[in-house]
């Protein structure tokens, strides 16, 4: 083959290739009428299909989310044209100012090269469906106009919010970093709907079609190749009682403070208030950007989940942790005895205790709340010699502490849990310059001082003395549809404390509230349940003191484990102790002994919004 | 002849007008994408219309620059070049930005510039002044060696860039190693592996095996072996059957693979004996060719099963058109033959389209800018830019052939084989026709460094051309 025929070979088969082309551009450009539409007559349009979001039910099947229907008014800016502003108005219900405003903002986001002239985007946020069927009828005479339809959230009860969270738009964050989402889409923000986002979700589609001048679609395009269908999101149980937390949310009404309860056999969670509440349809459509501002800037706080966000003292409610570590170490047997005489007293420190029988040992302890005794343990904890130093011997006590899931966040279902505060020994070197024995942080001993725990770490710290050793990670879901709930939710955690030393412990709190003698929470006693607690009293340098109450029943087979937190309302004994118990005889009976009755009102009727303001 | 004379003097005046009348259109068509005409503003000194101006100016001095040049210059330092682009492409990739997940840009000041398109000139040039050698042979095991060096170095950092596209473009220099001689069989070798490559992904590989040992005996049989054609065939089946018969008797299902392997094997060794007793290296040429393919077949697919991710994987099925990505790759063709298409003959006018505005179409004003063409000017329109490239094609290959000397007329088709290759894959890609890798089509793309590279790559082969009688070495 000679070089010259060669050169003609190439160029035959570069003319080739460009023959191809053209014949193939004919095609396209001519012959095909499938690509022919122009941008006068017919134009493309691409329709997001959103998907509807899981439902949410309760661990009885009990719905409690769903969702309803609203109407977006989508505007493609070139398309519009001159209309009767008047009858638009009417049609979509508002002023002749707010249209003006309207029109303003797109001006703005074309500017801003936010949206394009060219494409839809949102006009008229969701519509409800009544006031669709009116604009629907006159929708033919606004060019440039047409209506999406989606979804938005309904709840079928007033309760829950801090669980269940509330939906959005999604943020500049988001957007940017998830290619999922797109301006104008919605996102759980909180709670269940913001962990479980991405089965909640579902998966978008979308359904290309053509439109005429007037917005009317004339079918879809290219034969419905290209859409994509929009696969609903998944539903969800979750292990919340409906009936419980709306009893909880009911008799916390014009209090602050939370209810943590959870089955301590899976760590499911019964019920969690935080108080003050809100109703979540408060957040939903067109009011959300009405009552938002609103509920944020309450001086109460109602979108705070108390929960899992407050830090308090645990107070009294700490000894039963305080005695288990004893044991465990081996500086305090059942048999133990101390004496008391309204006090510790050591070194010009005094930690004052209400009058008792003296000596007392560890199961009366308990039951009264004996300061002395447990001053005396943790003073043994930290001073036993074969940890060297009292300041290893706090970093023992602090494992122990960790063990319990205190200090830490315990990894729930919720993003945004206070890990709390369990002070090092860094901390306490830093305070008073490395120079600090066990009776500098003695008010440790007493749940007193700078640890910190949060409502749902003490809930759970209840339900591992219930299971005498260990604990599930406390979670609200339950089931999810198609797939399985995180596995971590499955793996018990062990507390490092052995069997046996609940026992005494165990019969200490049951003592609490039943013994005849100086029982600190006689008042949560339920007729034919075997409920056993621990008062405390969380020290409040601002104000009254917090009202708290662990408690778990049945004794010999807990069901329910249990903290609640009133703020401002004093001793523990006096309102989270009852409250406490009408919540385990709640969900333990379903109904309310009708001894029990006056507590109940008093409870319910009990009001310190007022004074905590002051 | 005084150097002045020599600037001007003897330059293709048709390829510079073909060339500035492209630039111009080009623009045109860049202005147009990032004009809304909504918002009227005739001149917006941040659009994309403005830089490619500033880009322009800066390509016109270029050329002014390449003519002042002596033309001995290109060949003296081609490997200094080839050197220093070298060093850029390595550079890059620890100081360069990343766009589009590639590696591949230095960015100074607000102006972003592509090392990529230097190197295409300096490897023309590096190739022209290895193959103008006057012993050159491309049987000569040295100098292919020089020469795939030249070429796959290059490719290698490209590919490590990320930028795999714009490495695949250096292959094209392939036409012009045709037109210097190589054999059409490293073509139909190259052809069949691409075939095998595409085939392991979307049939099985017994009928890929099948395939191959049919056209294994019909060569056999075409290369004047009838007999041994017929025994072969013979071989074949009985062994097959024999195989395949085992596999049943043994429980389990046939495993064709192995049973056609094995019919295979059984007369590949009767066609070895009979080629070493009868001598006939023409009948071990063609059985080195099947099993290498068969190998070759098996690597692939192991390649490809077990070695790449699904992400990758898929990612090269769409590629090939070989799965459906609406809302990928697919869905930019898709938008793009729908701009094209709503053009029609005469197209909907300057700065009427609709289609290619706003990210109906992605990267309108880059590698999808010939769907403006489309939309706004018709079939009329794109029937002309596809013939003004085959017409500037051609052009090239005349001219390279009227060169006197061999380093001219190389690099001479050294320019014409990347523009052919940037011309149709752009093209192709955009009309759904090639494959979609995002190379720049020539003078038309947004895009300052390919212009500028397009440039020198194009003017410098002009230069040479002014000294088309003289030898250049």
């Amino acid at each position: 083959m000679g070089n010259s025929n060669r050169a003609i070979i190439i160029g035959l088969f570069f003319g080739m290739i460009g023959l191809i082309f053209i014949i193939r551009l004919f095609v396209l450009q001519i012959v095909d009428p499938s690509y022919k539409f122009s941008a006068e007559s017919n134009t493309q349009r691409k329709i997001t299909e959103f998907p509807t979001r899981g439902l949410i039910y309760d661990r009885n099947g009990k719905l409690l989310v769903s969702n309803q229907p609203v109407y977006d008014l989508m505007i493609v800016p070139r398309e519009v044209v001159p209309f009767d502003t008047v009858d638009f108005c009417n049609a979509l219900n508002i002023t002749r100012s707010e249209l003006d405003r309207l029109f303003e903002e797109v001006r703005f986001n074309l500017q801003r090269r936010r949206i394009s002239s060219f494409r839809p985007s949102v006009f008229y946020k969701q519509l409800p469906a009544e006031q669709y069927a009116i604009l629907q009828e006159k929708l033919y005479k606004f060019k440039g106009f047409f209506v999406q339809r989606r979804t938005v959230r309904k709840y079928e009860y007033p309760n829950a919010a801090h669980v269940l969270g509330y939906v959005a738009e999604v943020g500049e964050t988001l957007l940017q970093s998830d290619p999922y989402y797109s301006l104008g889409d919605y996102t759980g923000i909180s709670g269940i709907e913001r962990t479980y986002e991405t089965f909640l979700r579902g998966q978008k589609g979308a359904r290309y079609v053509m439109v005429d001048v007037h917005g009317r679609e004339m079918g879809s395009l290219r034969g419905g190749r290209m859409d994509t269908s929009a696969v609903a999101g998944s539903d969800v149980a979750l292990t919340l009682d409906i009936e419980l937390q709306a009893y909880g949310e009911k008799i916390m009404q014009n209090k602050i403070g939370s209810i943590v309860a959870i089955e301590p056999s899976t760590g499911e969670i019964l019920a969690l208030v935080s108080s003050p509440s809100y109703d979540p349809s408060l957040l939903v459509g067109r009011q959300r950007s009405r009552n938002f501002p609103i509920l944020s800037s309450d001086t109460l706080s109602p979108l705070l989940n108390r929960a899992i966000m407050s830090g308090y003292p645990p107070g009294s409610t700490f000894k039963v942790l305080m005695a288990l570590v004893g044991l465990q170490e081996n500086v305090l047997s059942p048999t133990t005895r101390y004496p008391c005489h309204q006090g510790y007293t050591a070194r010009g420190i005094h930690v004052r205790c209400r009058p008792h029988a003296s000596p007392i040992s560890l199961v009366p302890s308990i039951a009264v709340s004996c300061n002395t005794f447990y001053c005396h343990v943790f003073r043994n904890v930290l001073d036993n010699p074969i940890h060297g130093s009292p300041q290893e011997g706090l970093e023992q006590f602090r494992n122990y502490l960790l063990n319990f899931g205190l200090g830490t966040r315990l990894g729930s279902d919720f993003f945004n849990e206070n890990r709390g505060f369990v002070p090092t020994r860094g901390y306490y070197d830093r305070i008073y310059n490395g120079r600090w024995g066990s009776l500098t942080v003695l008010s440790l001993g007493i749940g007193q001082g700078e640890i910190l725990t949060t409502p749902i770490q003490m809930a759970n710290m209840t339900a591992a003395i219930a299971n005498r050793g260990h604990y599930f990670t406390p979670h609200v879901i339950k089931e999810i549809e198609n797939d399985t709930i995180p596995s971590r939710f499955k793996v018990p955690h062990h507390t490092g404390i052995d069997s046996v030393h609940f026992g005494p412990v165990i019969d200490g709190m049951e003592e609490s509230v039943w013994s005849d003698v100086g029982a600190t929470a006689r008042i949560a006693r339920i007729p034919g349940i075997s409920i056993s607690g621990k008062t405390g009293t969380a020290q409040n340098p601002h104000g009254e003191n917090h009202s708290i109450f662990v408690a778990f029943a049945p004794k010999d087979d807990p069901k329910i484990a249990i903290a609640v937190y009133v703020e401002n309302a004093g001793y523990g004994s006096t309102y989270a102790a009852p409250i406490a118990s009408l919540m385990v005889e709640k969900y333990l009976n379903r109904a309310i002994h009708s001894s029990r009755g006056w507590i109940e009102t008093r409870m319910m009727n009990a009001n310190f919004i007022n004074e905590s303001t002051e | 002849m005084r150097a002045q004379n020599r600037t001007i003097k003897g330059v293709d005046w048709f390829t510079v007008l073909l060339y500035l009348f492209m630039v111009g259109f080009g623009w045109v068509n860049i202005y147009a994408v990032n004009t809304d005409p909504d918002t009227l503003v005739f001149f917006d000194y941040s659009k994309e219309y403005t830089k490619q101006i500033v880009w322009i100016g800066v390509s016109f001095v270029t050329i002014g620059v390449i003519m002042l040049t002596d033309s001995k210059f290109f060949v003296e330092f081609s490997y200094v070049f080839y050197a220093i682009t070298t060093f850029l492409l390595i550079l890059v990739i620890f100081i360069g930005v990343e766009i589009n997940a590639a590696k591949a840009w230095f960015q100074i000041g607000g102006m972003r510039f592509q090392p990529v398109e230097l190197a295409k000139v300096a490897t023309a040039l590096a190739v022209a002044r290895v193959m103008c050698r006057f012993q050159f042979s491309f049987y000569n095991i040295s100098d292919i060696l020089r020469l795939g060096t030249l070429i796959f170095l290059p490719i290698l950092i490209i590919i490590i860039q990320n930028d795999t596209g714009s490495g695949i473009v250096l292959l094209a220099l392939f036409i012009a190693f045709f037109r210097e001689g190589l054999s059409p069989y490293v073509f139909v070798f190259g052809f069949v592996a691409i075939a095998v490559f595409i085939l392991t992904m979307i049939i099985p590989n017994h009928s890929i095996i099948l395939i191959l040992s049919v056209a294994f005996i019909l060569m056999v049989l075409f290369n004047r072996f009838r007999k041994e054609a017929l025994i072969m065939t013979a071989i074949s089946v009985v062994f097959f059957g024999v195989g395949a018969a085992i596999f049943k008797t043994a429980g389990g299902g046939v495993n064709y693979d192995v049973a056609l392997l094995i019919a295979m094997a059984a007369s590949s060794i009767f066609l070895a004996i009979k080629a070493l007793l009868r001598r006939l290296p023409k009948l071990g040429v063609l059985l080195i060719f099947f099993w290498g393919t068969v190998a070759f077949t098996y690597s692939t697919d192991y390649v490809f099963e077990e070695m790449l991710g699904e992400y990758q994987r898929n990612r090269i099925l769409v590629m090939l058109g070989l799965k459906d990505d609406p809302l990928g790759v697919g869905y930019n063709v898709n938008q793009s033959k729908i701009a094209i298409g709503s053009g029609g003959l005469l197209g909907k006018g300057f700065l009427q389209g609709t289609q290619t505005k706003f990210n109906f179409v992605p990267e309108q004003s880059t590698d999808f800018i010939f769907c403006t063409v489309g939309e706004e000017w018709g079939f009329l329109g794109t029937s002309i830019v596809v013939l003004l490239f085959v017409i500037l094609l051609l052009r090239l290959i005349f001219l390279a052939e009227r060169q006197h000397s061999d380093f001219s007329r190389i690099y001479g088709y050294g320019v014409a084989s990347i523009f052919f290759f940037h011309v149709a894959v752009n093209i192709g890609m955009t009309i759904g026709l090639a494959p979609v890798i995002g190379i720049p089509l020539p003078f038309f793309s947004y895009g300052g460094s390919s212009l500028w590279g397009f440039t020198i790559l194009l003017f410098i082969f002009l230069k040479l051309d002014t000294n088309r009688t003289q030898l250049l070495r």
